[in-house]
């Protein structure tokens, strides 16, 4: 039994309207400039990732538009060699480590509580230090292409082309710190969302309830936790063959070129997948609810998803079959890579068993989902032809590979993604993105997609190399080269609309009802945009849909505290209640400490005493950020 | 959408400790992340190894009495940490401090063991990759060891200060025990893998 202290509330004694009133008082962010930097809403840090992340979206796709312009035709003069190389590297390291991971993690930041019914992310502090040390490396590698010292080794850095012989100055450094800022960032989200899931859900939400986003995304942080340290690994020790003199890299004296590549897609392959799997969760969310059936397989699904995280490590030396490894070794990764195709299959079939048992409506999300499963399964056959190492030596850096790769990451994750986005804009900001202009996007990026990238794989079977910055006259690329870059407009011309409805709705879109798509998962059962305690009284679940269990009606629970932030800590398995848990308030010493872990990766490009003397106020501002305030919250 | 009440949470305890607490289960994920990084150094370790003619590349193996001291010093070293452990989840907070105490001195002293191993390894990290994976497993090693020093510090401080007797703060004291623990279970492989390998 727990004796209640004198002065402690209850939501137990308020009616609906003082207890809405209490909660806000106690769980808003304070307006104005310091409220909004020390806040630590998941609602307003996830729509400002979000944001962010669409920002660099743009920056990457007019990046790809100034390649277009370039191999429009050959010869062209418009950008020269060095600046091109700047670009491609740009392109490839901002569409991946500042658009898609953080993306992804976005979301989740902003669903994932709201789906398992809790009231704020695990961990809010690092969530917020998460998103200011996201937007410091993303400005760090943009502010450096600014001043003509952005990256030129492609987006996974090769040694030795990346290392102190072959990369003076400081571009690589640019892009291996870049590295650092991007891992710490997307490692802290994981650690969130996996407490926020094993540790917050709703009372009754037993894990074969949980919806399949947030399986998705409970296994995609796993991945991350597992693969992201080897990158870490990988570029620290690229940071200290250039700036300390270790050979960890260097042939010369027992280290080996190798190495990077094999820590680099130890990471990179499973990367893929951290950006596929939330993907996954967004397109079995659209279909269940734009079926009106919930998904057929749901065991099958997550175990799919599971089974695809595993294979996930086991892929990476697809990657470097024409590097010159054991024949042996090649054999074994070419059976593991088509493995992979297996769960991948189970999905996809499961969402058409789906879909046939269903009553499909037509709306944009679901749009998107279709041209997901179409462009995906065109990425994923080229994937299991570059599977195989004869196939593989003859298309490898070639366009062949870029079609190969644009098919299932934009087909695999962006479309979703804009799918994801269509369908709960309505969620984020309580209005509906326009329908007619949403089917004018889908269909010109549907379309401009394909025409721009699928005669990428004829020019690749044609022999045009990757990375290339022109090309000569007589070669025979310049019609599909011409074909692409006009293609290409089209891509950008939807991109621009998708851009123009998103801003427009935000600000004047119709207004959205409680529920508009009719959807069966928690995050309908609050109002649009979520109040800051997102539930006034935190659901009960019953079943895989808590909303059709009783209609009209939401069971929830009562009883938690309404002088402080505080939710609910339930078992892993079974999502029984364990304890009232108080949740932080907002600090602004989150942002202190992302200052002064930027000020130190930065100066630690120049000279390795930067680790020593930024670990100093690093320090200063972890212990300001931990040190109890004497605020209810850090009472027991 | 109309909330019908079924369940009273009034009676749970106002936090939770162990496994029932969120930040029990970051340490543990923050762990599995930082035990990644671990394995993976002795992958790249045993990775250069598997390439060189020779192993060590150009010098003797590490001498073993400054490493093979702070091995047994840090196993020792559980056994207060796991009293300490043991007082926090009582809450006796006179214990608490004492025990903390005596942590922060004991997470002193493998710094100083840690200052003889780095020259008993007979290289430097820019004399061939041999010399940079094994300053770079010792000093990622010993990162660990000076943070969670730097966190009992900060903890021993605040378990004298008015913050002290409150049970959140005693399962940050045991959370901080059970990341000694790991620090020195990372340690044992590393030790096997940078002084007896070499001699293999």
């Amino acid at each position: 039994m727990t004796r209640r202290a004198v002065g402690e509330l209850y939501d137990t004694a308020f009616n609906a309207a003082v207890l809405d009133r209490r909660l806000a008082s106690i769980w808003s962010t304070p307006p104005g400039l310091w409220g909004a930097l020390s806040t630590v809403d998941h609602k307003i840090i996830g729509r400002r990732y979000i944001t962010t992340a669409f920002v660099f979206l743009a920056l990457g796709g007019l990046l790809s538009l100034l390649m277009r312009l370039q191999l429009a035709q050959p010869e062209a003069r418009f950008i020269g060699p060095d600046r091109y190389n700047q670009i491609f590297t740009m392109h490839g390291t901002n569409m991946m480590f500042l658009f898609a991971v953080p993306v992804m993690q976005a979301m989740a930041i902003y669903l994932v509580p709201l789906m398992v019914g809790t009231r704020n992310i695990a961990f809010p502090r690092l969530n917020a230090f998460s998103y200011w040390i996201y937007l410091a490396g993303g400005l760090l590698l943009w502010v450096a292409f600014v001043l003509d010292t952005g990256p030129d080794i492609g987006w996974f850095a090769y040694v030795p082309l990346s290392g102190p012989q072959y990369a003076a100055g400081k571009r690589a450094d640019i892009w291996a710190q870049m590295i650092t800022f991007t891992e710490v960032s997307a490692l802290a989200v994981a650690v969130e969302i996996v407490v926020t899931v094993f540790k917050q859900r709703a009372p009754g939400m037993s894990l074969d309830r949980i919806p399949l986003f947030v399986w998705s995304m409970l296994v995609t942080s796993f991945l991350v936790i597992l693969a992201m340290p080897a990158i870490m690994v990988a570029s620290t020790a690229l940071i200290l063959d250039r700036l300390v003199g270790t050979h960890f890299f260097n042939p010369a004296e027992g280290g080996d070129v190798l190495l990077w590549q094999h820590l680099f897609w130890f990471f990179g392959h499973p990367e893929v997948y951290i950006v596929f799997l939330p993907a996954v969760g967004m397109v079995s969310t659209i279909v269940a609810t734009f079926t009106r059936r919930p998904v057929f397989g749901y065991l099958g699904m997550v175990m799919a998803l599971i089974a695809t995280a595993v294979l996930s490590f086991g892929l990476w030396v697809h990657h470097m079959f024409v590097a010159g490894l054991p024949r042996l070794g090649e054999s074994f990764f070419t059976a593991s890579s088509m493995a992979i195709a297996v769960p991948a299959g189970v999905q996809i079939f499961c969402w058409l068993a789906t879909m046939w048992a269903g009553r499909p409506i037509f709306k944009t999300p679901f749009l998107f989902v279709i041209g997901f499963v179409v462009i995906f399964v065109i990425g994923g056959l080229t994937g299991v032809m570059v599977a195989s190492v004869p196939f593989d030596t003859q298309v490898h850096d070639t366009y062949f590979v870029v079609a190969h790769f644009h098919y299932v990451l934009v087909g695999g994750a962006v479309f979703p993604l804009l799918g994801a986005i269509y369908y709960w804009f309505p969620k984020l900001t309580g209005r509906m993105m326009s329908e007619p202009l949403g089917r004018w996007v889908f269909g010109l990026i549907f379309a401009g997609f394909n025409l721009t990238f699928f005669p990428m794989h004829i020019l690749g079977l044609r022999g045009m190399p990757r990375r290339i910055y022109t090309y000569q006259p007589e070669m025979p690329w310049s019609g599909l080269n011409i074909f692409i870059s006009l293609s290409a407009i089209i891509l950008a011309i939807g991109f621009l609309l998708f851009f123009i409805d998103a801003i427009r709705s935000a600000k004047s879109g119709p207004v959205a009802s409680g529920n508009p798509w009719g959807a069966t998962t928690l995050e309908w059962a609050t109002s649009s945009p979520p109040p800051p305690y997102n539930f006034a009284r935190l659901p009960v679940v019953g079943s895989l849909k808590p909303l059709t269990d009783h209609p009209g009606a939401l069971p929830v629970a009562s009883g938690l505290r309404v002088d402080r932030r505080e939710l609910l800590v339930s078992s892993v398995v079974q999502a029984l209640p364990e304890a009232r848990e108080p949740s932080s308030e907002d600090s602004i010493w989150p942002l202190w400490a992302a200052l002064a872990t930027t000020a130190t990766l930065i100066w630690s490009i120049f000279t390795p005493w930067a680790v020593v003397w930024g670990s100093i106020p690093i320090a200063v501002a972890l212990i300001g950020w931990f040190w109890p305030k004497g605020v209810p919250e850090d009472e027991s | 959408m109309k909330d019908g009440v079924v369940l009273d949470l009034t009676e749970l305890p106002p936090n939770g400790l162990g496994p029932a607490s969120l930040s029990w289960w970051g340490t543990l994920a923050f762990m599995l992340i930082e035990g990644t990084g671990f394995a993976l150094s002795i992958v790249v370790y045993l990775y250069l190894m598997s390439l060189a003619p020779r192993w060590p590349l150009s010098s003797a193996p590490p001498d073993l009495l400054a490493g093979t001291t702070l091995t047994a010093f840090l196993v020792v070293s559980l056994v207060p940490n796991i009293f300490l452990a043991r007082w926090a989840r009582d809450k006796n907070l006179l214990k608490v401090r004492i025990g903390l105490i005596v942590m922060s001195l004991l997470g002193i002293v493998p710094l100083i063991l840690r200052a003889f191993e780095f020259p008993a390894m007979h290289i430097m990290w820019d004399q061939n990759a041999y010399g940079s994976i094994v300053w770079v497993m010792l000093g990622l090693h010993t990162t660990h060891i000076l943070t969670d020093l730097v966190e009992t510090l900060v903890l021993t401080c605040l378990m004298f200060s008015r913050h002290g007797d409150n049970p959140r703060r005693f399962g940050d004291v045991s959370d901080n025990a059970m990341y000694w623990n790991f620090v020195v279970a990372t340690w044992l492989p590393m030790y096997a893998c940078l002084y007896w390998v070499p001699r293999l």
